[in-house]
C-alpha cells in the first residue's frame, strides 16, 4: 500500500507537468510569456498549417489551413460543453490557401490563385460547406509568395494581395549580381493589393482594380475602422548582401524594415525600386537599381506608418476593437511575426506577436512584444528551429485573442483578467 | 512481499546498466587512407564555400526553412546521385521539391559562377556534413556537366 502511495508521489509531478503543457491549468499560459493580467490558453492543437483564421459572434473559429489535411483545407472548431477548449472539429473545402475573413452573413477563404464564399445561417454556420461561390478566380501564383490574403471594407469590397514571384524583380532571381528589370513586369499582375466585389462570381484581373502597388508580399492586413482604410504589412526583400561591397552579412540582417502602410486607392510602396532604411529612416534606392546603400529613391512611393525589424515575416495584422483588453489596446494594431529565416548567420529572431499602440488611427509610439515564447526557448529563436510559428490572429466575440501558428497546429486563445 | 518486488526492479534495472555499459564499440574505422584525407580536405575548404553562397538559404545546420528552402539532411537529393546534384548548382532549381511529406518552393539561382573545384568541395561537404555520409565530389566530374 505504502509502495502504491509512492509510485503515486513519483508520477505527480508529471502530471502536473502535463496538464500545464496542455494549458488547462492556467498557470504557465501555454508556455507563452504576456504581459501583467493576460492569460493563455492551448484551445486546438495539431489541426494542420493553420495559417489564418476567423471567430464568429458564436464563438467557433474557422481556419485556413495551407495544405489540406485528411481532405479538408478549412476546418471548424467549437466548443461545446463551453470549458473554452475546442473539443469539436470538423472541415471542409478541398483546396489549401491562408486568407479567410467573416463579413456580411459570408465566410471567404481563399486558395494560392481564388477567393471563395460561403453563405452562413443566422447562426453564422456555413450552410452549405461542399458549394461555395467562386468570386475571384485566375490569380498570378507562381510559387514564391503565393498566398492570397483577403480582408474587406464597410462597402462591399474584397482586398486580396498578389505577392511578387520574386525577390528583388533582378533579370535572374536570387542571383548573385543580376540587374533589376527595367519597369518591373511583374507588376502588371502580382506585387501589390487588388480590389474586387465581394458579392460578384468569378472576377479576374479585369474585373477587379489594382488597389495598390509596389508591395513586395503581403500575408498580414486588415481593414481600419477608425480611418476606414486599408492597413497592409509587407515583407521586406531578402539578400541584400547579394551585394557584398555594400552590404554585409550583418547588415543584410538588419535590412530592410518590415514595413507597415497604410494605402490609399493607388498608392505605390516602391518595390522593387526601393526598400526602407529604419536607421537611416529614408527609401533607398535598390542596389539592382543602381543604390549604393545610401542614395535615395524617388518621393513619390509612399513612406511606411511605421517600421519593424527586418525578416521577422509579419503574416498577420488585426486592429482591436474589443472591450476585454485594458483600454490602450483598443484600435491598436496586433501583429504576429512568423519569424525570420534570412538573417543568417546573424541569430534569427521574431516568432512572438507585437502590440503596436495607435492614437486617432495613426501608430503611436514604439511596439512592444505582447505574447512570446512560441518558438519554445532562445536557442529554437536563434536557430530559427521554431516549434510553433505564429501566423494567424483574430478576435473573440469576448474580446480575446486568438493566435494561430502553421508550424504544429496550434490555437492559443489569450485572455484578460486581472483589473 | 515489498522485498521481492524490490528485488526484481533492483535486478532489472542492474541488467540494464550492464547491458549499457558493456555496449559494444563501433569496430574502428579504417584507417584513414589517401582517399578519405582528400575528402576531409575538400570538405574543409568546401564548408567556406557553403558559409557564403548557401548558408543564408539552407542555414547553418542544413535544415533549411519550412515551405521555403529545402534541407540538405538525409536527403537522396544531397547524398543520391551526383550527376543530379551537380546540375542543381550549375542550373538551379525552380520548381516544387518534396522531401519527406514537405514542399519547398523558393527557387534556387544557378551557381555556375563557382569554380568546378569550389562546387566540388561545398558538394563533398554537403554530402558529409549534417550528419551525411556519402562519397566526395571532384572537380572533373563538375567539369564535365558544364557546358
Amino acid at each position: 500500500m505504502k509502495l502504491l502511495f509512492i509510485v503515486l508521489l513519483a508520477f505527480l509531478p508529471s502530471l502536473i507537468i502535463a496538464q500545464q503543457q496542455n494549458g488547462k491549468a492556467g498557470t504557465n499560459n501555454a508556455g507563452l510569456t504576456l504581459p501583467s493580467g493576460f492569460n493563455a490558453i492551448i484551445v486546438a492543437d495539431n489541426i494542420g498549417k493553420a495559417r489564418h483564421l476567423a471567430v464568429t459572434p458564436q464563438g467557433d473559429i474557422l481556419v485556413k489551413l495551407a495544405r489540406l489535411k485528411d481532405g479538408k483545407g478549412i476546418i471548424r472548431l467549437r466548443d461545446t460543453n463551453g470549458d473554452g477548449i475546442m473539443d469539436s472539429q470538423t472541415g471542409f473545402g478541398n483546396y489549401g490557401g491562408t486568407g479567410i475573413a467573416i463579413k456580411n452573413g459570408y465566410l471567404y477563404a481563399s486558395s494560392d490563385q481564388e477567393v471563395f464564399r460561403y453563405k452562413l445561417n443566422d447562426k453564422n454556420e456555413v450552410i452549405d460547406p461542399e458549394s461555395p461561390e467562386k468570386i475571384i478566380t485566375g490569380l498570378i501564383n507562381r510559387r514564391q509568395h503565393e498566398s492570397k490574403s483577403v480582408t474587406l471594407d464597410n462597402e462591399g469590397n474584397i482586398y486580396v494581395n498578389v505577392g511578387a514571384y520574386s525577390n528583388s524583380c533582378q533579370v535572374q532571381d536570387r542571383r548573385q549580381g543580376s540587374p533589376g528589370r527595367d519597369g518591373c513586369p511583374i507588376l502588371d499582375s502580382a506585387g501589390g493589393i487588388w480590389q474586387f466585389k465581394a458579392s460578384k462570381l468569378n472576377q479576374s484581373y479585369g474585373d477587379g482594380a489594382r488597389y495598390a502597388t509596389g508591395l513586395r508580399n503581403v500575408v498580414g492586413l486588415d481593414w481600419n475602422q477608425q480611418d476606414n482604410a486599408l492597413f497592409v504589412m509587407q515583407h521586406g526583400r531578402d539578400q541584400l548582401n547579394m551585394f557584398p561591397s555594400l552590404y554585409d552579412s550583418k547588415k543584410s540582417a538588419d535590412l530592410p524594415a518590415e514595413c507597415m502602410y497604410m494605402l490609399k486607392k493607388g498608392d505605390n510602396a516602391g518595390w522593387p525600386y526601393i526598400y526602407y532604411d529604419p536607421f537611416l529612416k529614408k527609401k533607398i534606392l535598390s542596389p539592382e537599381y543602381g543604390g549604393d546603400g545610401k542614395k535615395e529613391g524617388s518621393s513619390k512611393y509612399i513612406d511606411p506608418a511605421a517600421a519593424y525589424p527586418a525578416h521577422l515575416a509579419p503574416n498577420a495584422l488585426l486592429f482591436y476593437t474589443g472591450n476585454l483588453f485594458p483600454g490602450k489596446y483598443k484600435n491598436g494594431a496586433f501583429i504576429a511575426f512568423h519569424g525570420s529565416w534570412n538573417r543568417a548567420p546573424e541569430p534569427q529572431a521574431g516568432f512572438f506577436v507585437v502590440f503596436q499602440p495607435f492614437k486617432d488611427g495613426k501608430p503611436y509610439g514604439d511596439w512592444e512584444v505582447f505574447a512570446d515564447g512560441f518558438s519554445g526557448s532562445k536557442e529554437a529563436t536563434e536557430t530559427g528551429r521554431a516549434q510553433r510559428r505564429p501566423c494567424g490572429l483574430a478576435q473573440g466575440p469576448d474580446g480575446s485573442l486568438y493566435v494561430s501558428d502553421d508550424n504544429r497546429g496550434t490555437i492559443y486563445k489569450i485572455a484578460f483578467s486581472a483589473r | 512481499m515489498k522485498v521481492f518486488l524490490f528485488l526484481i526492479l533492483f535486478v532489472f534495472s542492474s541488467l540494464a546498466l550492464y547491458s549499457q555499459v558493456r555496449k559494444p564499440k563501433a569496430p574502428a574505422k579504417a584507417s584513414a587512407g589517401a582517399s578519405s584525407s582528400l575528402l576531409k580536405l575538400s570538405a574543409g575548404r568546401g564548408k567556406v564555400v557553403y558559409a557564403v553562397n548557401c548558408l543564408p538559404c539552407h542555414q547553418a545546420d542544413g535544415g533549411g526553412v519550412p515551405n521555403l528552402n529545402p534541407p540538405l539532411i538525409q536527403t537522396p537529393y544531397v547524398t543520391g546521385d551526383k550527376t543530379r546534384l551537380i546540375t542543381i548548382i550549375l542550373k538551379g532549381l525552380d520548381k516544387d521539391i518534396e522531401i519527406n511529406g514537405d514542399t519547398y518552393s523558393n527557387p534556387m539561382p544557378p551557381h555556375d559562377f563557382l569554380k568546378d573545384q569550389e562546387i566540388a568541395d561545398v558538394l563533398t561537404y554537403i554530402r558529409n556534413a549534417f550528419g551525411n555520409k556519402a562519397g566526395a565530389v571532384t572537380a572533373p566530374e563538375v567539369k564535365k556537366l558544364r557546358k
